[in-house]
């Protein structure tokens, strides 16, 4: 693979990571990060639309009449999530209650329109495949790592398996229950920041 | 009546758009530098979803649940269009965000020039969506009870907004650590102010 492509896959991760860097798609990453497994699989429904409704758009491109093209984007968006919503609903239904209205909010996960204008409008449709699957995945990241969190300090477990030992609870230890709740994974998030940025600096805001 | 406020108050303080489901949250961390354009943006959010909830609501009723064809005639009572709420949903919003820009340039320019390029965005803030599958979910009854939903979860949203942008006028002048300005600190702001709102819970009207 050409470097330039390689490129288009690992920039996300870090220097332009979507939530941490380019504010997208921050809603659905804080509300289903409370357990790893419904991360994990929003994670994965994220990249395959960013990384299709990146290619369809990128094949279109041409076609697409400016003046309309917020609609025909918004179309091809919610034509691939309800795709994914029944895949979801018909393999995995426990975690599709789980995630609930927060499948349906892939079509307005600003890390789609944000890709769609901004890469897909103007290159080419591999390329473009290329960048959805890379946001996806710099998207993921951050979910994956933030729902570790939550998951391990605020039940002890990890993907519902008990990695703190009963002994721990015995002596007295108590998960942090407020890790669960709504208001630490805005901190979390904060905390992740803080930290990337402070590694690396050119990112800060004067 | 009494219900209605209830649902009002709950939606407002308890299951505020921001702090309890995080929706909305792109243009709530984008538009928040200054307080003037965040009560443009709430006020345009407000109102958008008082309108499109209830619209959404009729939708919901009369063509997409199961059996909602009934209307029809007999041999409609079977079908469930429910599959394709996301996308008559998000349709129906981008259709009445068009439609309000447009009374809204026509009857009252001074508004119009007030909201600027946030009407147009507000298609695609998750709030105005979230409104709609919340309200989808939750199955209310009356249409009643929609519209005040819908106010509800819009005034939650602005009250926030202009919440953080009150804040974030106020801490331009302090001695923050470097990686943390800008968009650390309002995410920790956020949690903190999220904090302080659950002192709400469990409040009955």
């Amino acid at each position: 693979m050409a470097s330039k492509n390689l490129k288009l896959l690992i920039n996300p991760l870090n220097n332009e990571n979507p939530i941490t860097v380019q504010v997208l798609g921050i809603c659905s990453a804080l509300a289903v990060t409370v357990q790893v497994k419904p991360a994990l699989i929003m994670a994965l429904s994220v990249t395959v639309v960013t990384g299709f409704s990146n290619l369809i758009i990128a094949s279109l491109r041409n076609t697409i009449p400016p003046r309309i093209r917020i609609i025909v984007q918004l179309v091809v968006i919610a034509a691939l999530v309800i795709i994914v919503d029944q895949l979801l609903k018909a393999y995995v239904y426990d975690v599709s209650k789980k995630l609930s209205v927060f499948v349906g909010l892939i079509i307005t996960n600003c890390i789609l329109m944000g890709r769609l204008e901004a890469f897909a409008m103007a290159n080419k449709p591999w390329e473009s495949f290329l960048d959805g699957i890379g946001n996806g995945f710099g998207y993921g990241m951050i979910l994956v790592v933030v729902s570790v969190l939550r998951e391990l300090f605020g039940s002890g477990s990890l993907l519902g398996f008990q990695l703190i030992p009963q002994s721990f609870y015995e002596a007295g230890y108590k998960d942090n229950g407020m890790m669960i709740l709504p208001p630490m994974a805005l901190i979390t998030v904060g905390i992740i920041i803080w930290i990337q940025r402070t590694k690396n600096r050119k990112l800060i805001e004067k | 009546m009494e219900n209605l406020f209830d649902l009002f108050v709950r939606n407002v303080f308890i299951e505020n758009m921001i702090f309890a489901y995080f929706l909305g949250m792109c243009s709530y961390l984008a538009v928040s530098k200054t307080l003037k354009t965040s009560v443009g943006l709430g006020i345009a959010v407000i109102f958008v979803i008082t309108v499109t909830v209830p619209v959404n609501w009729l939708l919901e009723k009369y063509l997409l649940k199961a059996g909602a064809l009934a209307w029809l005639g007999p041999a409609f009572a079977n079908f469930d269009l429910s599959f394709l709420s996301f996308l008559l949903f998000i349709a129906v919003i981008a259709a009445i965000v068009q439609l309000i820009e447009m009374v809204i340039e026509k009857f009252s320019p001074s508004l119009y020039n007030a909201l600027g390029i946030f009407l147009p965005l507000i298609a695609v803030n998750c709030a105005v969506l979230g409104a709609a599958l919340f309200m989808q979910e939750r199955e209310y009854g009356t249409i009643a009870e929609a519209t005040v939903y819908g106010f509800g979860a819009g005034f939650g949203w602005a009250l926030a907004i202009v919440v953080l942008a009150a804040i974030r006028e106020k801490i331009r002048y302090s001695n923050i650590p470097a990686p943390l300005r800008g968009l650390g600190i309002s995410f920790i702001l956020t949690g903190l102010l999220a904090i302080a709102f659950m002192g709400f819970m469990g409040i009955k009207i």
